[in-house]
């Protein structure tokens, strides 16, 4: 016998890890990776393995030769930083881009904070967000989703996201929304004139719509989150509480004026919002701890979505909502306390 | 043009009268009276803030040696550890006073205990600190009084003047480098560290263990233990050793360092540091090879004293103890 | 189902001995009494080396008022008065007894006939249970009397007799349900008498529906007495927790049960008043389980107070070869122990073995602030928030953070994904913030 161990209370432990909560969040995310490979092909893959591997490599570079610690890659955190970073942009990006994406992900937005749990902000978000500023074409040219089985034998075509259309079509009032279903907006492709219809709600939910590889299909992403949600991997209180807060704000202007305002079920299904609301937004090193800041961080992000949808610059506003909310996390934490046991005392 | 340039004038003006009006009264309101004193004893001081004087920092050390120095006109009980009579000497001057010098002092380890000594009876895990440790249980070795080897005295330590020996799991002091300022003395959660004085020739004698059990059980678990036999006792010539609950004490106050307690000691408890070795037939009995070893061990960084080496195995200790903090 | 609101966790239960009858433990050759096995004030020897003592005789005196008095749980003679490690690690003082005969004080009633009689009065029953030196058996040992002094301006309303059992493993408190159901229920109407409340629940976990059966049926003979099914939610059987879950009150932070009318009591406490009050039995045996997984016939032993656990051990067949550990309690809050010569105490409510692959932690992670820990928390804290500020030794937050409220459940760092010590980390904080505020009452 050897010696025996002396050591605080408990002595059991739950069979839980890092490990699997990682691979948990990886295996929640195949059903929209198969979409995404339906509708935009190999090319999807392509992005999808590259950027993990990058992930994953610059992760094992950073700390086997900058940090010279512990090589913890086998986690799986930069797996789940690298299939959400492919998640966040086009099928059809060049590699080189796809590469800086992984690189500003894991060195500057995580393993400059101090590595995994310790990075104020998503290194995904921030890895797209950066991709975004520094390459705007290559970023917001969207290939058109064909299902793989009637795929013409043409070049890739591009075309704009739903959202897009709207920003486009609504802007100084030129169209309704009502038209943009109908009619679409005007474009000039390779001389000829082709008209983009927004689509409609069931092409939304299995993702029959341009965008980035994996946030086109909302039934996949909720699919997914209905997992972790049952292996409780996240709680219930920044998704709904996301969606809900963006659903209400888009409501009451739709209510105001619908000629000009979509229906705010359009702005669930359409853009990054289901993959944001289900998978970055609830990244738990970045997200608010206790129940009741969680609720006001998903208040905050769905606040700040649909002012950026609506009056930003850009057409997305969902990671730039993640992003600064995720800014606010500290300070939430220290405001938003759990409620103690004993503190309202109303007996009876 | 000229309109813009007057009203420009005249508004800015305003805002200034204003501001330097409300500043005025202000400064007024809020004024700190300070003895401008204080500043000139804190910049005299070595500004560790190590809190060894008993205050919180070197400028709650400066406030209260000038209001002392103002009531009373001396500077009584208060010494500077890591300054030492030298900067209480320049501060005393500052102020115009005399003042009387303190021996200087070092921290030892009272605790002989290494792996070799007091092998590991149970395995602890948990977060790496002595204090948890000790609350949890009596430690690995099994002797409720000696070194948990966790080293919360080398993280406590400012100076680098600690290291974590790994070959014994005990710490040693790095005598150059210790300025008596007692964090590590606050730190042990058992008071195995003690303030001692430095002595002539930085020669000391101490007994190394505190263990108050009764001799059969103290050396159960560890072969160095002071046995409570008495032995020294009888033979110090100084009445320096006092016997307290099974334990022998050497009052370096008292201690003229004649050395004959530390052959008598059938435990090798006692430990004589710096002194040359014996001559051969005072030497009854051969002194333990590891004492030779840790006294050698004691004076390697003194020799040597390189900042690189001493930061490297502070590094190292730290490293180690990395594994099980809570970031 | 009833249960506490918020938090909580569920621990595999492995109840492997549920179904294992209590046996009585052969007499050991040596016993090994600790003095002071109550929270509170230590007692004081009265016999020493030399001494004649039989079953039963008082041998320290617990002479303030939160202490408990320790009677010899053998006969035989005192070998020394001296001091022997207990669950803490330390030294502490003990009367050693070397063990001959098996010869009980005449006053103790012997007999197996059931004594349902109550003929004592309010304060005669809270003074024979100070004589008899009961203590809360469910882990605590806080002296029973003291519970039922209740304090000038406070009224008890209800009893709450615990026989929720959520630690995983253990099975005394089941068992005794089990077998000496009448005896529990009387002597939680002695209970009820000495507190003067007419209304007692028993709240059991759902976990042992044969418990609650046998018990609901038998109280429809006892008025006042009802059971109360649990929810399984670990730690159901904390006292706040089971508060909450049976009356929906809510004890205030830093106040005890009485602030909202109520008392609990463990079950096995129950039985031994009623054997201290109807049979004069001082509290000098316990039932003990001796679990594990390795063991092949984990067992429910009766115990004499003072058996060293190797005896225990020995009589499930001897310490298994990959033992790694020995933990007196439950798996959720006992103490691992360093030896196995530490004795059985008041408190002592099982004994388990891990094999080595179960006693070790898993290796250390970064935090990856899953929240996981404030979601278990029972008491609303956040575990991750105090050990981070225990650890950087900011113990004015920490106290700011309410670290006298934690309850030591072990919940957080049971789930915590990245086996972070919170719990240790924690556990330092409560030390140095009590010694702190002990200073301020002080000054």
């Amino acid at each position: 016998m050897g010696l025996l161990t002396v050591s605080g209370s408990p002595h059991v432990h739950q069979d839980l890890s890092v490990k699997k909560i990682m691979y948990g969040v990886v295996f929640a995310m195949i059903p929209a990776m198969l979409v995404s490979v339906y509708f935009f092909g190999l090319d999807a893959l392509r992005v999808i393995l590259i950027s993990s591997a990058a992930c994953m490599f610059f992760e094992w570079l950073i700390q086997k030769y900058i940090i010279k610690g512990p090589v913890t890659i086998d986690d799986g955190s930069a797996l789940v930083t690298g299939v959400l970073l492919a998640f966040n942009v086009p099928s059809n990006l060049p590699v080189w881009i796809i590469l800086i994406g992984a690189f500003v992900s894991i060195g500057l937005a995580k393993m400059s904070f101090g590595g995994l749990g310790k990075n104020p902000f998503n290194p995904a978000l921030v890895g797209r967000v950066f991709l975004l500023i520094s390459f705007p074409v290559q970023m917001t040219t969207w290939p058109v989703p064909r299902p793989l089985f009637a795929q013409k034998l043409v070049d890739t075509v591009t075309g704009p996201t739903p959202l897009g259309i709207l920003k486009e079509g609504i802007k100084d009032k030129a169209n309704t929304v009502q038209q943009l279903f109908d009619e679409g907006i005007k474009a000039i492709v390779d001389g000829q004139e082709v008209f983009y219809k927004l689509p409609d709600y069931v092409d939304e939910l299995i993702g029959f719509q341009g965008g980035s590889l994996g946030e086109v299909s909302a039934i996949a992403l909720v699919l997914g989150a209905l997992y972790m949600l049952y292996r409780r991997i996240i709680t219930w209180h920044i998704p709904v509480s996301y969606l809900l807060s963006a659903f209400i704000f888009a409501g009451i202007f739709w209510m105001i004026d619908p000629t000009y305002y979509v229906n705010p079920l359009f702005h669930l299904v359409t853009g990054g919002m289901m993959l944001g609301v289900f998978y970055m937004a609830t990244d738990m090193v970045s997200s608010p701890m206790s129940p009741k800041g969680q609720i006001i961080f998903g208040v905050g992000c769905g606040v700040i979505t649909m002012i950026i949808r609506f009056w930003g610059a850009y057409p997305e506003g969902v990671s730039f909502a993640i992003l600064i909310m995720n800014a606010f996390t500290p300070i939430i934490n220290r405001s938003f306390k759990p409620k103690r046991f004993g503190e309202v005392v109303k007996n009876g | 043009m000229n309109e813009v340039l007057i009203i420009a004038v005249i508004s800015l003006g305003a805002i200034g009268v204003i501001a330097a009006i409300v500043l005025f009264f202000v400064a007024r309101k809020f004024k700190v009276i300070e003895d401008p004193k204080i500043d000139v004893v804190e910049e005299k001081l070595p500004a560790a803030n190590c809190g060894g004087c008993g205050f919180a920092g070197c400028r709650n050390f400066a406030e209260a040696v000038v209001s002392k120095a103002k009531k009373e006109g001396n500077l009584e009980g208060f010494n500077c550890p890591v300054g030492g009579n030298e900067v209480m000497g320049i501060i005393a001057e500052a102020l115009g006073l005399e003042v009387e010098e303190s021996e200087p002092q070092v921290a030892v380890v009272r605790c002989n205990g290494s792996y070799q000594h007091a092998p590991k009876k149970i395995k602890y895990e948990g977060p790496a600190t002595c204090e948890f440790a000790h609350n949890l249980s009596s430690g690995e070795s099994g002797c409720p009084y000696g070194c948990l080897g966790l080293g919360d005295c080398v993280r406590s330590c400012q100076f680098d003047a600690m290291y974590m020996d790994k070959e014994t799991g005990l710490p040693v002091v790095i005598e150059e480098n210790c300025v008596a300022c007692g964090a590590c003395v606050k730190a042990c959660p058992r008071d195995i560290i003690e303030l001692r004085n430095v002595g002539k020739k930085s020669r000391r004698i101490f007994v190394s263990c505190i263990n108050e059990e009764k001799g059969g059980l103290a050396k159960k678990n560890c072969e160095v233990a002071c046995i409570g036999c008495q032995k020294c006792f009888k033979v110090c010539p100084f009445d320096a050793i006092t016997m307290n609950n099974n334990l022998a004490y050497i009052d370096y106050e008292k201690c003229k360092l004649c050395r004959k307690c530390v052959p008598e000691c059938p435990t090798n408890a006692i430990w004589e540091l710096n002194f040359p070795p014996r001559k051969e037939k005072s030497d009854k009995k051969p002194p333990l090879k590891d004492k030779e070893a840790r006294e050698a061990e004691q004076k390697k960084p003194t020799e040597k004293a390189s900042p690189g080496k001493i930061a490297k195995e502070k590094l190292d200790a730290d490293k180690k103890d990395n594994k099980d903090i809570i970031n | 189902m009833k249960t506490f609101k918020s938090g909580g966790v569920h621990p595999a239960e492995n109840k492997l001995s549920a179904n294992v009858a209590i046996q009585p433990l052969q007499l050991s050759k040596r016993v090994f009494i600790p003095i002071s096995q109550n929270l509170g004030a230590p007692s004081q020897p009265v016999v020493k080396k030399g001494d004649e003592v039989k079953v039963g005789q008082l041998i320290a005196k617990g002479e303030a008022f939160i202490s408990a008095h320790v009677h010899s749980s053998v006969s035989g003679k005192v070998f020394k008065v001296d001091e022997v490690i207990d669950s803490s690690g330390y030294r502490r003082p003990a009367v050693i007894i070397d063990v001959k005969d098996d010869e009980w004080e005449e006053s103790i009633d012997k007999s197996e006939e059931l004594k349902k009689e109550i003929s004592f009065s309010k304060d005669e029953i809270v003074k024979k249970i100070n004589e008899m030196g009961i203590v809360g058996l469910g882990g605590a040992t806080f002296p029973s009397h003291v519970k039922l002094m209740v304090p000038e301006g406070k009224k008890a309303e209800v009893l709450l007799i615990n026989g929720v059992e959520c630690e995983p493993y253990l099975t005394s408190d089941h068992r005794l349900m089990m077998e000496k159901a009448e005896e529990i229920l009387i002597g939680t109407k002695i209970l009820m008498k000495g507190l003067g409340v007419d209304k007692a629940v028993i709240g059991i976990e759902n976990n042992k529906p044969d418990a609650i059966e046998h018990l609901a049926q038998l109280c429809q003979n006892y008025d006042g007495i009802t059971v109360q099914a649990l929810k399984v939610k670990y730690p159901q059987g904390g006292e706040k927790q089971l508060i909450k879950a049976v009356t929906g009150r809510e004890v205030p932070s830093g106040k005890l049960p009485i602030e909202v009318g109520c008392v609990v009591n463990n079950v096995g406490t129950a039985f031994a008043v009623y054997e201290a009050v109807q049979k004069n039995k001082p509290l000098f045996e316990r039932v003990v389980t001796v679990t594990g997984k390795n063991i092949h016939n984990p067992q429910n032993f009766l115990v004499r107070i003072g058996t060293p656990v190797s005896e225990l051990i020995e009589a499930v067949g001897g310490l298994p070869e990959d033992t790694g550990k020995i933990v007196s309690g439950g798996p959720m809050m006992g103490k691992a122990l360093i030896s196995q010569d530490v004795p059985v105490v008041k408190g002592t409510s099982g004994i388990l073995l891990f094999n080595e692959q179960e006693s070790h932690r898993a290796p250390l992670k970064a935090c990856i602030r899953c929240a996981k820990c404030i979601q278990v928390c029972p008491m609303g804290l956040e575990p991750v928030l105090l050990a981070q500020l225990s650890d950087h030794q900011k113990w004015d937050e920490v106290e700011k953070e309410r670290v006298m409220d934690c309850i030591e459940c072990g919940s957080c760092h049971y789930t915590c994904p990245s086996g972070r010590p919170l719990l240790d980390y924690i556990r330092l904080g409560k030390f140095r913030v009590g010694q702190i505020i002990r200073n301020r009452s002080k000054n």
